[in-house]
């Protein structure tokens, strides 16, 4: 489901990807492992078509992300949910907002909005909790909302950019055992983060990058460097 | 569906604006005074355009008309005078208003009262007091009182002895004009870019969350939208604080200019032109508003 094709990305001479060779498949759960710098958020950056490679190609669905025009870009993004170690919630609006942003802007009905959100909410732990701003939310309370608004399309594949980095470690468990359930529910997920106990505790593959190079790839893997 | 977005769009600009009372009071704050300084630069040029009519209907140029001029003539010149596209008026001041005008001006002077008696004619000349719609244009009225035709009609013109003055009139009313026009223009400029920094500093505050609207799958519409519904909310709050503002300014100090100049009155005519001038600050300070946060958003909307 996503190819990619012999990848690199060059930042003013500076090699962030180099000739990266990934196939995922559907419904996966793949741990993207490296230190920082090794990039992984440069890897997911492509992915949502934020940055263009410099060189290969980069396949989701069959379709050449590079390709996408402008203006379809909100499509593109609206089939990839995104979670990000800063949350990155509207601050001037409530959980239930926010969620319900992501589908204001997807022209969702207000019926569909009023059915969906809540149903999301109550997916991720936050009932009792719609109308509270980010500010009075906890770390992992803010990451279940931005979990919640990174399902409301039903994407195909779930990007999350060390969603644990900022949480303790009752949270970062509650948060990695939320992505687990998602893909058991059929989502692919690509899971970027160098906490080593999290990657050895999940068991699935894992793709380690170093210096912009794919240094290995493989099931049931653990984190090493 | 598009009432639906537009909907929005709409109410998101306005939470945005309610919900981050403190950024928008600043900028409301900023936005007021350049309105502010708008609306007192315009009651400024109402005021020297008033200043340069009162100088201007000060002048006049009169003919003097020979002793023997029958004045169906004379009328017949004043009615030619009517008829040029430079004049405004023409007074006809005959010998016996002439006369009596003299001896009213001169009632405490005695011995000269005394002469004019001794005299057995009228010895004042039959004169029109041309004003024209402006002081450039007495030369062209007298230059038309010098052809030859009238000259056996008209004693003296005396264009040539308030000549200097006119000249003189005629350049300071131009100098008023021009700089008011300049410093209207420069203040104006100046409190446009005042404002457009201020939404441009409030929009910079939203980047982030501009980043977040598009990782979500925003349209760029659907990001700009609520900005700029925002940034015409500054205009339109703002506006109207200002143009109620300006009642409790005018208060204090439209009686001390209409003491100074006396054909001045700021506040009738604040109070007989306010649809306009709501109309007028409502337009700039959504304008100004509105496309102010189109130019800072866009910076942000990039690929």
């Amino acid at each position: 489901m996503i190819v990619f094709q012999k990848v690199s990305k060059i930042y003013n001479g500076c090699t962030a990807l180099n000739s990266v060779e990934v196939t995922i498949k559907a419904k996966e759960f793949i741990s993207l492992a490296g230190p920082s710098g090794a990039g992984k958020s440069t890897f997911l950056k492509l992915l949502i078509g934020e940055e263009k490679p410099s060189r290969g190609k980069l396949f989701l669905d069959k379709q050449n992300i590079h390709l996408i025009k402008e203006k379809d870009m909100p499509k593109l993004r609206r089939k990839i949910g995104m979670i990000f170690q800063d949350f990155r919630l509207l601050s001037d609006r409530t959980a239930y907002e926010n969620v319900a942003f992501a589908m204001e802007v997807a022209d969702a009905t207000n019926k569909e909005i009023k059915q969906d959100v809540p149903q999301l909410l109550e997916l991720v732990g936050l009932v009792d909790k719609l109308n509270q701003f980010p500010h009075q939310l906890s770390g992992g309370e803010k990451q279940r909302v931005a979990i919640a608004r990174a399902l409301i399309h039903r994407p195909s594949v779930i990007l999350a950019d060390e969603p644990t980095g900022n949480l303790d470690l009752l949270n970062t468990w509650d948060i990695v055992r939320l992505l687990l359930k998602i893909n058991e529910l059929g989502t692919t997920i690509i899971l970027a983060t160098h906490d080593r106990e999290v990657i050895n505790n999940l068991g699935r593959r894992v793709i380690t990058l170093d210096k912009g190079r794919v240094i290995r790839d493989e099931e049931n893997g653990r984190y090493i460097l | 569906m598009l009432k639906t977005t537009l909907f929005r769009i709409i109410k998101s600009g306005w939470q945005s604006f309610t919900r981050n009372y403190w950024l928008s009071t600043a900028t409301v704050a900023v936005m007021i005074l350049a309105l502010f300084i708008m609306a007192g630069l315009m009651l400024f040029n109402v005021m020297t355009q008033a200043v340069v009519a009162n100088l201007e209907g000060r002048v006049d140029v009169s003919v003097y008309f020979n002793k023997d001029t029958d004045e169906v003539k004379v009328l017949a010149v004043r009615q030619e005078l009517v008829g040029l596209p430079e004049v405004k008026s023409v007074e006809y001041v005959s010998q016996d208003e002439a006369l009596k005008n003299f001896k009213e001006r001169h009632k405490d002077n005695q011995v000269l009262l005394q002469s004019l008696q001794e005299l057995e004619q009228n010895p004042l000349e039959a004169s029109l007091n041309i004003k024209a719609n402006d002081a450039s244009q007495y030369e062209a009225i007298s230059n038309y009182l010098s052809q030859e035709r009238f000259a056996g009609l008209i004693d003296k013109v005396n264009y040539k002895q308030n000549q200097d003055i006119i000249n003189r009139l005629t350049r300071l009313t131009g100098n008023i004009q021009m700089g008011g026009f300049i410093v209207s223009l420069f203040l104006a400029l100046l409190a446009i870019l005042v404002s457009f920094n201020t939404v441009r500093l409030t929009m910079f505050t939203w980047r982030e969350e501009i980043s977040v609207m598009r990782f979500v799958g925003a349209s760029n519409w659907f990001i700009r939208g609520p900005f700029v519904v925002e940034g015409v909310l500054y205009g339109i709050v703002s506006a109207i604080a200002t143009i109620l503002l300006i009642f409790p300014v005018l208060y204090l100090i439209s009686s001390k200019i209409t003491n100074f100049l006396p054909e001045v009155d700021l506040m009738y005519f604040y109070q007989s032109n306010f649809w306009q001038f709501l109309l007028l600050l409502l337009g700039i300070g959504i304008a100004l508003g509105g496309v102010s946060s189109l130019i800072a958003i866009r910076r942000y909307l990039k690929a």
